[in-house]
């Protein structure tokens, strides 16, 4: 952005320009150069914006009619389905919302996981990326908790319970997190507030989620640095923004499906039955969403080794850069990669399957087989791969492989006869 | 590091440094500790509760510090089937004689120790309580014998104030 040259045209415009360089930005974001080969994959970042901005609002405006008390929130929810003003809306945008919001970001995720959007220079927005994944999963866990009915409250017990796990200040931990000696008021009221912090940390992270995105600039399906701006580019307004825009609507298109269709399918019918502390329900899952780590947790027979697992499921994507030691990145390129990608596709949804079964029998034993597989992919397969793996060659420009048999093959070739 | 003898100013900046460490320190634990169980939670520290309507076999659940506390009058059957289990067979050996000072009166919290639900009662493999969550069995003196929970339901304060009353916590 340093190098970036901009005069507004207008004299109000430099005026301002010069003492805020606001217009120099906005140049920036319309002109930054994009790989004009993006495909739908790409459009996510964009949907997940439009995810947090409608979780914003539409939780501001929720916010107006709750009453974050044990006593009154569960009525309180109830009060705003009947009686407010198209409250019945709001919230169910919000709730789904939640899951769209979960949806986009796997995609996000795995996109990056497939054309190796994480690796060099890319390291630094993938960390953040998995930061604001762990925050959008707090906030979605205490979100799920303020409706207080039974899957809040016994879930917010199991949850917090994970702590406990912990050797010798676990239990005080967890006495901690509550305010007392259970799951009661002062717990819910503290949620509530992180609940609505969390959000404007997000938003937070996503300003430098971008920013470190537009210093190398985007990946691209083919995976090779490319010069910018050049023939391998476009700029980002008009050509992204369309794009964009229309993935936008369909993905609209599916979330006012969920809300106007079958608004409580992705959730539970015991949230429907106010929070008892005498009463656990029969059958404890977590959100869609969760599940995946879920089925870790309870694979492991051991308490605290559960929850080691549980959560290196998911720390251990932070360092998945330098856990894959392929210089390449795009697994068009990897011919063995892009089959253990699948694996581990397959390998992810057998675990969220699971964890939405009983832990018990045959259950038990693929959610056991797959949980081994999930870190097995990472912590072997993945590093072997990068030495042991015969690549594809690849072009040097985005334009190459259209333009086939020019000038720029014979010189492929040559880098390739170089790399060998 | 260089081999620069220190000066005044070093003095200087590690006094402020450690003194701005203790200041940060002095502020940020009232802003932790407000979290903590507040003086009107620790006031409910204990319940009475009569029990002279239980019958042998049944089990109360009352609720005490937002849990629930299991009262069961125990059975001859059962405290003998409790009595009778060998130490080296249990996950977290305890005595029943240590659990129950009344044989006939088993009080624990119903609070499953692996993470946190309410177990069923007269459920599972060892005739106690059965954890619907992650599927944890407990015996007749509510000691851990099968699933993930690593330990025995607890047994809090409790006495009796007469003999129709117990007083826990």
């Amino acid at each position: 952005m340093s190098d970036h040259e901009y005069t507004p045209t207008s004299k109000v415009g430099k005026w301002f320009n010069d003492r805020l360089p606001l217009l120099t930005l906005a140049n920036h974001l319309t002109d930054y150069p994009t790989p004009k080969n993006l495909n739908y994959w790409w459009t996510f970042g964009g949907i997940l914006t439009f995810c947090l901005i409608t979780q914003i609002v539409t939780g501001l405006t929720l916010a107006m009619h709750y009453i974050a008390h044990a006593d009154m929130a569960f009525e309180s929810v109830e009060h705003i389905m009947r009686d407010v003003n198209y409250g019945w809306l709001i919230r169910y945008i919000h709730a789904n919302g939640a899951s769209m919001f979960f949806l986009a970001v796997y995609i996000h995720i795995f996109r990056s996981l497939f054309y190796g959007s994480y690796k060099s220079p890319r390291e630094i927005i993938w960390i953040i990326g998995i930061i604001i994944y762990l925050l959008m999963m707090a906030a979605a866990f205490m979100g799920y908790v303020l409706p207080w009915g039974q899957m809040s409250f016994w879930g917010a017990t199991v949850i917090t319970n994970l702590f406990s796990a912990i050797p010798l200040v676990g239990e005080g931990i967890v006495t901690w997190l509550w305010g007392g000696y259970s799951v009661d008021n002062p717990t819910l009221t503290r949620f509530f507030t992180l609940h609505y912090l969390i959000p404007f940390l997000i938003l937070g992270l996503v300003v430098l989620h971008i920013w470190a995105l537009h210093v190398p600039g985007n990946n691209n399906p083919v995976g090779i640095d490319i010069k910018k701006p050049s023939k391998d580019t476009v700029p980002f307004h008009p050509y992204i923004v369309i794009k964009d825009g229309f993935a936008l609507l369909m993905f609209m298109i599916v979330f006012a499906f969920f809300v106007f269709y079958s608004p409580n399918i992705l959730g539970h019918a015991d949230n429907y039955i106010e929070a008892n502390p005498m009463v656990t329900p029969a059958h404890i899952v977590p959100e869609w969403y969760l599940l995946p780590f879920y089925a870790i947790l309870r694979s492991v027979p051991d308490k605290l080794l559960g929850v080691v697992a549980m959560l290196s499921a998911i720390l251990i994507l932070a360092v998945l850069p330098w856990l894959d030691t392929s210089k390449i990145r795009s697994a068009v390129f990897r011919p063995l990669y892009k089959q253990f990608y699948w694996i581990l596709v397959a390998d992810v949804l057998i675990l969220g399957y699971m964890g939405a079964m009983p832990a018990e029998g045959l259950y038990l034993l693929i959610a056991r087989v797959a949980t081994a597989y999930y870190f097995l992919h990472f912590l072997v397969i993945l590093p072997v791969l990068g030495f042991k793996e015969k690549t594809l060659p690849i072009p040097l420009s985005i334009t190459e492989p259209v333009l086939g048999g020019s000038t720029n093959l014979a010189m492929a070739k040559n880098k390739e006869s170089l790399d060998n | 590091m260089s081999d620069k003898k220190p000066e005044r100013r070093d003095f200087l900046f590690t006094a402020s440094y450690a003194v701005g460490a203790v200041g940060v320190a002095a502020v940020v634990w009232p802003l932790v500790d407000q979290m903590n169980p507040d003086a009107s939670v620790k006031a409910l520290a204990s319940t009475e509760v009569d029990v002279s309507s239980v019958k042998p076999g049944n089990t109360i659940t009352v609720l005490w510090r937002g849990k629930p506390v299991f009262i069961r009058r125990r059975t001859q059957e059962e405290i003998s089937e409790a009595r009778s289990v060998k130490m080296e067979d249990l996950i977290h050996p305890e005595k029943d004689e240590d659990r129950a000072k009344d044989p006939e009166w088993l009080v624990m919290l119903g609070v499953c120790t692996h993470l946190g639900c309410v177990p069923l009662n007269d459920k599972g493999d060892y005739d106690g309580w059965f954890c619907p969550c992650h599927g944890s069995h407990y015996d007749t003196s509510g000691r851990i014998r099968k699933g993930p929970a690593p330990l025995n339901m607890e047994v809090p304060k409790y006495e009796f104030v007469n003999a129709n009353t117990i007083k826990i916590g």
